[in-house]
């Protein structure tokens, strides 16, 4: 660091930092290049490009036992452009609209080049299809990568949709970001007893396995699941071939302190009688826990154990021909890290972010069709292994055996289920995909960026679920839902970036040439030498280096000249005395602004050239103006907030700080004004707010879709704002607010609307529904039938419920729908089953029932339009869209952008709301008791530069961090004549005298949220009872009652109104006359006991159906309650 | 307005606007209230006091003072002129066809919204109720428009013409497409008074090749009660006078400064004796933005009040008629509704 400034005069040390003005538009420059869901599309390209044909090579030869000359070859892999089969072998390239019309899925081709042997013939087959792959929207392969925003609008895209879903039985699903603890990294960690252990879970293509090292009693032991009984280190050791306890404790380490800590493990050794590898190889052979073997030679207990130590022990370590040096010194640094950070407590945390890695889409995918694939091979092998040795005319060709099905419903089933079960890796997974939320734009951005964890939900534990220092930058600090996923579930920052897999192969040859010693030329000794640092690449140790400042630096310095990837950190850890090195995939980086000398390396002129557009922000990458960081090496940086915060000891400036914050809170004005649970609240409900989904919602035919009938730009917006389009695709009107309390019908967050402002469409909304149906033809040549509208007899024109209905059976354009009413006539056969063998073919015309599709609601709807189209199984598919508008209502519920909720309490005639000066009056009142304990301030903010943006005709920004000044912002209220609080004088609309407050008035911007009185009301007399009970249903979809649940009950019970609990409890439930024999206490029917064969004692009771149900499963298990009669007045 | 004002006289005329709310804000000369003050009402001294000054008017707005008179009174023809003066306006939308994006309930409302030039004097109420609901309109209730376009492409357009107004014929509908279809004699009885929309630029839809809007309308007379369609005004208010009284006299640099705190051309300075004075010129082009208070040397110099009779009213039409008309309109349903109490009032008696 001294040296950078030596060079420099005084002069220009003491010059102020220049401020890069408006630095953040590197922002849009970089989201053009990488885009919010990037990380998805970068993921998904990865492996379909990549990580596929990898597959495929490490899967590339199927043999078969029963002839050792067949075998075949696989010789590429590719994945086609999405396209739907027309009719037998034509295919048609498709549009993701069109799948999510038809109920069909996004898919391209999966295609094979095979080399493979037919008799002895050798046949080179190319262009082989095995499977279909869903294809993710916006990937490489998708039909809209690199259109023009014409072009979408042909494909009936919207071009402002961010893509990085997949279509799935017309389905959109969104495979989440897994958050893992990261592969193949030492984790020291104290126990709940406070012993320190160390725990690896090390993961390659073929394995995956945890391996513990634990202290018992001050001697160190390897834990393992294949392992029966904790295994002592020294023993491992000398299993692995390093025999010689001097060798051991050189490589663990020669200090005093270190020494006297692994002495026991040395004397357990001793102990156990063991001193050489043969001796510790039988010792671990009996302890290993006996796998099921299936075939091949059988091996003995001291090959098998050997065989463990080299493949599953630590499998991330190579042994390559069962040199165990590199495992053995991988094991001793275990043990030093063990022995240091006993007493120390130099723990490692796991909630660390850069301990952390983020699996995706592609990597996910990758290991589902890792394993669909070799069951694909497994299952041809199977099919060659039989079909070989039988005698044919035709000899056996296995093209005709590979059937692609296999695969394409693996990927459809996991993606649509979300069940992620493989066997191999002991992974079962539920709700990996969720169906893409699509209630506003916001809601499906925020979807495609949110992470969810491995960890349970249920536990009650604060450590992963609280905010992590090392999450700035990286994750959404504001963005987690309530509840019990709260700190489970995150979201992305807008800046942040994931890493996808990298070659290690050049940083390995540059470590090398950097001065790293090999790790398998050194003795040992040299790991803990006090001047040397231990090289780690993606958690293998790669030897030692003398200068690490210097690797460090020059490494740096290469990837800064673009020689290695951008993406490839290296840090230093003065603790652990280590360099790391990573250039593996699902770590979390972002850009920043390379600091040089004290100066930001960005000057105004590189910010001119962008917004002229000579530059992008790849040229800022490659001229090393900007690099990306990842949480380990933002570390290892000193990183300067602003400008004048940079310091001599500076190495990086920070782009933007609103960038901290994601997707959702970057809607907030001001929210560094406001109580931090604010933010968060309205980051959950800024989801659930209606507006536009997208430029092409009205082509959609989507089971639910609320849309704003005038949504409107935000009078203060972000930059976030700005970025992610939301001013394109708004969800919220602009309403004159005024903070004040009128008539009571505004307590507890109610809002007081004008009813003038409904009147000329404030918060009108539209509900769009859908209706489905599908005609099936039969196994037995049937098929069903839509029926036109039943004529009544009388008068020739259809009866009531057919009164929509066109000539065709299907309901009509524009015509309004009631309740109960038939939108498709849809009759069905009878029977759809292939008369059995034997049994007489049916005469003459097939029987149809009639199967009608009913509008159910208790609103009437408008058919906005019908679509006849055919699904993937060629059956008919007939959709619906209905359309509602609805207009506000007393108890609808509202909500600004800072959290504040309220329902609509009151709709107020214009004539009697308050007015100002000039005449205007509120759209909504809101009350001033929402303010206090909230501590939104930045509400209070947004209502003054809205106020001022109004009269000055601008828009004003409340971004993070920054924005518009309350200061500016009041000058020029005052500029216009208002009082610079913003608060008014205010007449009321009743008395017409002025009130004797002034009054805050201004525009908030308010969303109108998803939940709708009209949704929920509901009201029950008489209705459906359940089967089994013959107790009222329950929930409003079924009509259901309102239950009167046990604290109502016991409130019943304490007041004594037992009449009442009768009633409630029994005669307007399920009241049941029983027969009670009175002699043998059993239930009788009709007048006669079945048990006394009499029915002089019977008598008539009633009691609960669920009391009757009760005794009679009793009854059915062999317990007999009976039940004794008296008369109560005797 | 130098003239300082006993404490009472204040209490009773004047609303005080102070730093942290208003002052005096209720009505309280009741007969009897104050001693002294004969408060009983008497017509001599109401038309006496009583004055109505036009300031400005043209076709749309209209400025002017009432003075003299009770809030509950002025506030009762604010509030007659927003909800209670009839209109016609766009009620029933028979949709033939609607193959436009709009959907047909928002190009209801939007249609119903627009203002339709049609003197509501010479039409009836139709009748309300569930039993009316199927009656057809007559020529004394029903005005019928009709709107039937349908957009095509041009002919002319150049080729690589990307503009729609150039590619399209008739893809954007304004309400000048909206066509009076007279009933009955309405022809021969409304022939000068073309009916149709006041405004013909509102954008009603937008339309592409193929796509086709017919529909016919039905505009009935209602109020603005029962929904702002119907309203006459786009609004109409009214403020108070205001009034500003310097305590003392203010010179100098403050009087420079006090100057600025007010709206242009409420103090002017006055040279006297070679000092600049400030001196209230107009105090009715405020806009009581209370900007002095914040200025604490200044605060104490002067008071800010209001006159709390002296109506300044705005009415802005929304162009059906005029803004004179609206008022008398306003003022003769007051007059019938006191007319319809009184009769009640009779009524009652004689049971």
């Amino acid at each position: 660091m001294e040296e950078e400034f030596s060079d420099m005069s005084l002069q220009e040390l003491a010059a102020p930092v220049n401020t890069v003005e408006e630095k953040w538009k590197l922002l849009p420059a970089f989201l053009k290049v990488k885009g919010l869901v990037k990380q998805h599309i970068d993921s998904f390209n990865y492996f379909i490009n990549v990580e596929i044909k990898k597959i495929m090579k490490a899967n590339e030869k199927i043999t078969s036992d029963a002839d050792p000359m067949w075998y075949l070859k696989y010789l590429n892999i590719y994945v086609g452009m999405p396209d739907v089969e027309e009719s037998f072998n034509v295919t048609r390239p498709v549009s993701p609209h069109e799948c999510r019309l038809r109920d069909m899925t996004y898919s391209a081709p999966i295609t094979v080049d095979i080399e493979y042997t037919r008799g002895s013939q050798r046949i080179i087959r190319n262009a082989l299809p095995i499977g279909r792959m869903p294809i993710m929207l916006r990937s490489s392969n998708c039909v809209l990568t690199g259109k023009t925003p014409m072009e979408f609008s042909k494909l009936n895209e919207c071009p402002l949709d961010p893509g990085g879903y997949f279509i799935v039985k017309g389905q959109e699903k969104v495979i989440l970001i897994q958050e893992q603890l990261s592969k193949n990294r030492i984790i020291v960690e104290q126990d709940r007893k406070g012993a320190v252990g160390a725990s690896v879970t090390s993961s390659t293509h073929e394995k995956k396995s945890r391996t513990n090292m634990i202290v018992k009693q001050g001697r160190f032991y390897l834990k393992h699941n294949t392992l029966s009984e904790d295994a002592p280190i020294g023993i491992i050791f000398k299993a692995m071939g390093v025999e010689s306890d001097q060798e051991i404790v050189q490589m663990i380490g020669t200090e005093e302190h270190v020494m006297s800590a692994f002495a026991p493990s040395l004397e357990e050794c001793q102990k156990a009688q063991i001193f050489t590898q043969t001796q510790a190889l039988k010792y671990i052979g009996n302890k290993v826990r006996r796998q099921r073997m299936w075939g091949g030679p059988k091996k003995t207990k001291m090959e098998e154990a050997r065989e463990l130590l080299a493949s599953t022990i630590l499998t991330h370590v190579p042994v390559k021909e069962f040199n165990f040096r590199a495992k053995c010194i991988y094991l001793a640094v275990m043990v030093r890290r063990v022995i240091l950070a006993q007493g120390s407590h130099k723990v490692d945390d796991r909630d660390y972010y850069g301990n952390k890695r983020l699996e995706l889409a592609g990597q996910l995918l990758s290991l589902l069709f890792e394993d669909l694939f070799k069951k694909f091979n497994s299952e041809l092998k199977k099919i060659a292994d039989q079909i070989i040795p039988k005698q044919r005319a035709a000899q056996f060709d296995v093209v005709k055996h590979m059937r692609q099905d296999q695969i394409t419903n693996g990927m459809v089933n996991a993606i649509s289920t979300g069940n992620w079960s493989l066997k191999r890796f002991k992974m079962d997974r539920q709700g990996v995909t969720q169906v893409l939320s699509r209630l506003s734009f916001i809601s499906a951005l925020g979807m495609m960026t949110r992470i969810s964890s491995q960890f349970e939900k249920t536990r009650k534990v604060s450590g992963p679920r609280s905010l992590q220092p090392s999450q700035w930058g990286m994750l959404c600090p504001s963005d987690t839902p309530e509840g019990e996923a709260c700190g489970l579930v995150k979201n992305l920052a807008l800046m942040t970036h994931i890493t996808t897999d990298m070659e290690d192969g050049p940083i390995i040859k540059l470590a090398f040439n950097l001065g790293v010693e090999d790790v398998n030329l050194l003795c040992g000794e040299e790991l803990s030498y006090p001047s040397v640092f231990l090289v780690f690449l993606n958690g293998n140790i790669l030897g030692v280096i003398r200068d690490h400042h210097k690797l460090v630096n020059t490494f740096r310095l290469m990837r800064r000249a673009g020689f290695i990837n951008e993406f490839v950190s290296i840090s230093t850890n003065l603790t652990d005395r280590c360099v790391y090195i990573s250039s593996d995939g699902g770590r979390l980086c972002r850009p920043y602004i390379i600091v040089k000398k004290g100066q930001p390396a960005v000057k105004n002129k590189h910010i001119e050239e962008l917004a002229q557009g000579y530059r992008n922000f790849e040229d800022f990458l490659h001229e090393s103006l900007v690099e990306y960081l990842d949480v380990n090496e933002e570390n290892d940086c000193s990183i300067a907030l602003y400008e004048h915060m940079i310091t001599k000891a500076t190495t990086h400036l920070e782009i933007e700080p609103f960038t901290l914050l994601g997707v959702c809170a970057g809607l907030i004005p001001y929210p560094h004004h406001n109580q931090s649970p604010r933010n968060t609240y309205q980051c959950a409900m800024g989801k659930q707010a209606m507006g536009t989904i997208g430029y092409n919602q009205r082509n959609r035919i989507d089971t639910l879709m609320y849309l704003l009938a005038y949504p409107q730009k935000p009078m203060v917006k972000t930059k976030t704002i700005e970025l992610i389009d939301f001013e394109k695709l708004p969800a919220g009107q602009n309403a004159t607010v005024a903070v004040m309390s009128y008539s009571g019908y505004d307590i507890e967050d109610a809002l007081v609307l004008n009813k003038a402002s409904l009147d000329r469409g404030f918060g009108r909304c539209l509900v769009y529904k859908n209706a489905k149906c599908t005609l099936k033809r039969y196994t037995n040549q049937t098929f069903d039938k839509v029926m036109g509208p039943m004529l009544d007899a009388a008068t020739r024109s259809p009866i009531w419920r057919h009164s929509i209905l066109d000539a065709d059976g299907i309901c009509s354009p524009g015509e309004r729908v009631e309740n109960k009413q038939v939108l498709v006539n849809k009759s069905m056969p009878t029977v759809t089953q292939t008369p059995l063998e034997g049994t007489a073919p049916q005469a003459g015309q097939p029987q149809f029932r009639d199967v009608p599709i009913t509008y159910k609601g208790s609103t009437d709807s408008y058919i906005e339009k019908v679509m006849i189209s055919s699904n993937a199984e060629d059956s008919f598919l007939i959709k619906i869209l209905l359309r509602q508008t609805r207009r506000p209502e007393i108890g609808d519920k509202f909500s600004s952008r800072h959290g504040q909720k309220g329902v609509c309490g009151l709709i107020v005639p214009q004539e009697d709301m308050p007015f100002c000066d000039s005449g205007i009056c509120p759209d909504i009142i809101m009350n001033p008791h929402g303010y206090p304990s909230r501590m939104t301030v930045g509400k209070l903010i947004e209502l003054l530069a809205g106020k001022a943006g109004v009269l000055d005709g601008r828009f004003h920004y409340g971004t993070a961090f920054g924005g518009s000044k309350v200061k500016d912002v009041c000058e020029d209220l005052i500029r216009y004549g208002y009082n610079y609080q913003g608060k008014d004088y205010v007449t009321s609309g009743i008395t017409g005298e002025p009130l004797e407050a002034y009054i805050y008035f201004g525009p908030v911007y308010y969303q109108k949220l998803k939940h709708m009185v009209l949704d929920k009301m509901h009201a029950r007399a008489r209705g459906p009872r359940a089967v089994l009970t013959r107790q009222p249903t329950e929930g409003r979809s079924r009509d259901g009652g309102l239950r009167l649940g046990e604290m109502e009950r016991d409130c019943l019970i304490g007041y004594g109104a037992s009449m009442l609990l009768l009633e409630r409890l029994m005669i307007s439930s399920d009241a049941f006359e029983v027969d009670v024999c009175g002699q043998c206490g059993l239930l009788g029917y009709s007048g006669w006991c079945h048990y006394c064969k009499s029915s002089c004692h019977v008598s008539s009771l009633r009691i609960p159906y669920a009391c009757k149900l009760l005794f009679q499963e009793l009854q059915s298990m062999n317990i007999v309650p009976r039940l004794k009669l008296s008369r109560y007045n005797e | 307005m130098a003239a300082p004002m006993s404490n009472v006289d204040e209490i009773r005329k004047r609303v005080i606007l102070s730093e942290f709310g208003v002052r005096n804000v209720h009505t309280t000369d009741y007969p009897g209230n104050y001693p002294g003050y004969d408060d009983a009402w008497s017509l001599q001294k109401f038309k006496k006091n009583f004055r109505i000054e036009v300031v400005h008017m043209d076709d749309t707005s209209m400025e002017f003072d009432m003075i003299g008179v009770d809030a509950a009174l002025a506030n009762a023809f604010r509030r007659i002129l927003l909800a209670e003066v009839p209109t016609m306006a766009v009620e029933k939308v028979f949709v033939y066809n609607n193959t436009s994006i709009i959907q047909d309930e928002i190009l209801a409302h939007r249609l119903g919204l627009i203002p339709i030039k049609a003197d509501p004097r010479l039409f009836e109420y139709r009748n309300a109720g569930a039993e009316f609901r199927d009656e057809e309109g007559t020529e004394i209730d029903t005005i019928q428009l009709q709107l039937k376009v349908k957009c095509t492409r041009n002919p002319r357009a150049t080729k690589e013409s990307s503009d729609p107004r150039e590619l399209y014929l008739n893809h954007m509908v304004y309400s000048k497409d909206m066509k009076w279809v007279p009933i009955g004699n309405q022809a021969d009885v409304f022939a000068d008074a073309q009916i149709g929309p006041v405004h013909d630029d509102i954008l009603l839809a937008q339309l592409r090749p193929g796509q086709e809007l017919d529909v016919v309308m039905h505009c009935v007379k209602g109020i603005g009660k029962d929904h702002a369609k119907f309203s006459p005004v786009a609004t109409a208010s009214y403020r108070l006078l205001p009034e500003i009284t310097l305590l003392q006299t203010v010179e100098g640099e403050k009087a420079e400064r006090l100057k600025r705190c007010f709206s242009p051309g409420v103090i002017e300075l006055e040279n006297r004796g070679g000092k600049q004075v400030a001196k209230v010129v107009n105090s009715r082009l405020d806009t009581c933005s209370r900007e002095v208070l914040r200025h604490d040397d200044l605060k104490n110099l002067v008071k800010l009040g209001r006159v709390r009779d002296h109506f300044i009213f705005s009415v802005e039409s929304t162009g059906i008629l005029p803004p004179d008309v609206l008022v008398t309109e306003a003022i003769s349903v007051l007059v019938a509704k006191c007319q319809k109490f009184l009769n009640e009032l009779d009524s009652t008696e004689m049971e």
